[in-house]
């Protein structure tokens, strides 16, 4: 793996960029791995990048059906925030958080993390209690934020409705260094580095089926034929049913469409993020001008990645309400993609009914923010056969044991 | 959109005047069930690609439950029937394997 630095673009500017080496290599399958990764998404790249750097483990293949960061890692809003309330959720939400901050630097490359900072607006009586309450146990946790009034709320983002007619802006809750970051960088970035550690990401590498042995994960079957694992990691987001059906258990998990979409490039308006989670609307900028536009998910099982357009309308509506300078703006593209929704909103980093086989699922409307901690928390699952104390709050036993993470009441609608 | 026809009034109506009330058929544990069997019937979900069986309420018309089938990967209807029949009528299930060959049905 060759290092990016400002020096390289100085030498291969001078060559035209002809010397450039394929960003993450494209090998054939071999027929056995120590661990097998099932999903080129975010959360299985740094799963594997955490087991190469964290634990040494580098026979590993992510495979993808279809192409590398195509999943809702490509399809999402990138917003980062680690402003919790509970106490599982602040501790690995907030390591992937902190482990954002240095990634284009650990990685070598340019996933433009943006810490420009992510304001979720009170709108109600009801809402802006729960924020302070989240801003104190936040305060506990060692997570920095604030609740802040409307006149800051107007000093950051002069545009906005403070006295909308509906829903007047309360205050808001305030994390400084939240923000975005480039989602595909951010999967290539870890496919380069695991590539770099000599590991195999294959795409267009569907799993159809799972095989064991006594009671244990032997195999996987793929559109690539049968490939043999020590240890299975099921990281498939809205697929994770289908998965957990091959493997012969259950989820606690529903797929639904979310919806997302983008306006035409403007000049500079918004350099924060703002969240609006009563009028269930949530708008940021992205360097290129567009205005990065999300919403609800749909309340009913779906695996088309194409959302309902009420939607749509209701996001749409919010924000012409808390910002009417955009009310003429024109929509550019929408999309949507398949997310993985749990009961209690918290996600599954688990051990599952079959030995070996473990699942990383569950992150549902919200998850592009946990990629790194996600990883390292799962990396270590897989490694020890154990959970870490990131991973252990999130196990599958916790609906059974009533011990649920409510984040349903905290994280709205959103992300 | 989806647009599913209650079946109690017969109205032919689009998700925004329904409420979605997620799998249909579950099998609720009784009162001496062990946990796993009541954490299966609260928790554990089949949320397959394909054919699956729904509740949904005409909430902003008649009020009342309703089941549908349908397929997750298409959005298509293959029929609905009152939430109080206990398992699909026979002819919705010959019409669903016509069309869904691999369908492997309720277990
Ligand atoms: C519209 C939208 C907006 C969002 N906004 C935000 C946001 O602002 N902030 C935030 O933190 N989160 C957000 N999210 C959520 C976030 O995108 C996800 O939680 C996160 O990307 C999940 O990553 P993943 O790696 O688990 O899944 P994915 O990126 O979906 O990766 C899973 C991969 O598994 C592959 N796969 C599936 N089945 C198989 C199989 N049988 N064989 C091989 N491969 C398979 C898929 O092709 C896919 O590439 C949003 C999501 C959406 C859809
Ligand atoms: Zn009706």
């Amino acid at each position: 793996m060759r290092r990016y630095s400002a020096w390289a673009i100085l030498r291969e500017g001078l060559r035209l960029h002809r010397g450039w080496p394929r960003v993450w290599e494209n090998p054939e399958t071999r027929a056995a791995y120590d661990v097998v990764i099932v999903g080129a998404g975010g959360h299985g790249l740094a799963t594997a990048y955490y087991l190469g750097k964290n634990h040494g483990i580098t026979d590993v293949a992510v495979l993808e059906k279809g192409w590398l960061g195509g999943g809702n890692t490509g399809r999402n809003t990138t917003i980062i925030r680690s402003n919790y309330l509970q106490d599982p959720s602040a501790a690995i939400y907030e390591k992937a958080r902190s482990l954002y901050e240095t990634m284009s630097r650990d990685l070598n490359m340019n996933v433009m993390f943006s810490p420009r900072g992510v304001m979720m607006l009170a709108q109600t009586e009801h809402e802006k209690r729960g924020y302070l309450r989240i801003a104190e146990a936040n305060a506990l946790q060692g997570v920095s934020t604030e609740f802040i009034s409307p006149r800051r709320v107007r000093e950051l983002v002069p545009m906005i409705n403070i006295h909308g007619p509906r829903y007047p802006v309360l205050g808001a809750l305030w994390q400084p260094r939240g923000g975005t970051a480039r989602h595909d960088a951010v999967a290539w970035a870890y496919a380069r580095a695991c590539s770099g550690m000599g590991m195999h990401v294959i795409q267009q590498c569907e799993v159809t089926g799972i095989e064991s042995r006594g009671g244990r994960v032997s195999a996987v079957n793929t559109s690539r034929g049968t490939i043999r694992c020590n240890r299975l990691a099921l990281v498939v987001a809205g697929h994770s049913g289908r998965l957990a059906e091959m493997a012969g258990f259950r989820l606690p998990i529903e797929s639904v469409a979310l919806q997302a979409l983008v306006s035409e490039p403007v000049k500079p308006m918004l350099d924060v993020v703002v969240m609006a989670n009563t009028v269930h609307g949530y708008i940021s900028q992205s360097d290129k001008g567009e205005l990065v536009i999300g919403g609800g998910a749909d309340g009913f099982n779906n695996y088309t990645q194409r959302g309902s357009f009420h939607h749509i309308e209701e996001t749409v509506r919010a924000l012409c309400e808390t910002f009417p300078a955009i009310g003429r703006l024109r929509m550019m593209r929408q999309w949507g993609g398949i997310v993985d929704m749990t009961g209690d909103r918290s996600p599954i980093l688990s051990k599952t009914p079959l030995a070996g086989c473990y699942v990383n699922c569950g992150w549902g409307t919200g998850g592009f923010k946990a990629i790194p901690g996600s990883g390292w928390a799962m990396a270590e699952l897989v490694a020890n056969d154990a959970p870490g104390p990131l991973a252990a709050p999130f196990s599958l036993s916790r609906f059974r044991e009533g011990r649920f993470i409510d984040e349903s009441v905290a994280a709205g609608v959103a992300h | 959109m989806l647009i599913l026809t209650c079946p109690h009034c017969g109205i032919a109506a689009d998700e925004t005047e329904l409420a979605p009330g997620g799998e249909a058929h579950l099998k609720r544990a009784g009162p001496e069930a062990s946990d796993v069997e009541f954490e299966a019937y609260m928790f554990a979900r089949r949320n397959p690609l394909g054919v699956h069986f729904e509740r949904w309420r005409h909430a902003m018309g008649c009020g009342k439950w309703f089941i549908a089938a349908r397929a997750t990967d298409t959005l298509e209807v293959f029929g609905t029937y009152p939430a109080r029949t206990e398992a699909p009528p026979a002819d919705l299930v010959r019409r669903i394997r016509r069309k869904r060959p691999e369908w492997e049905g309720l277990p």
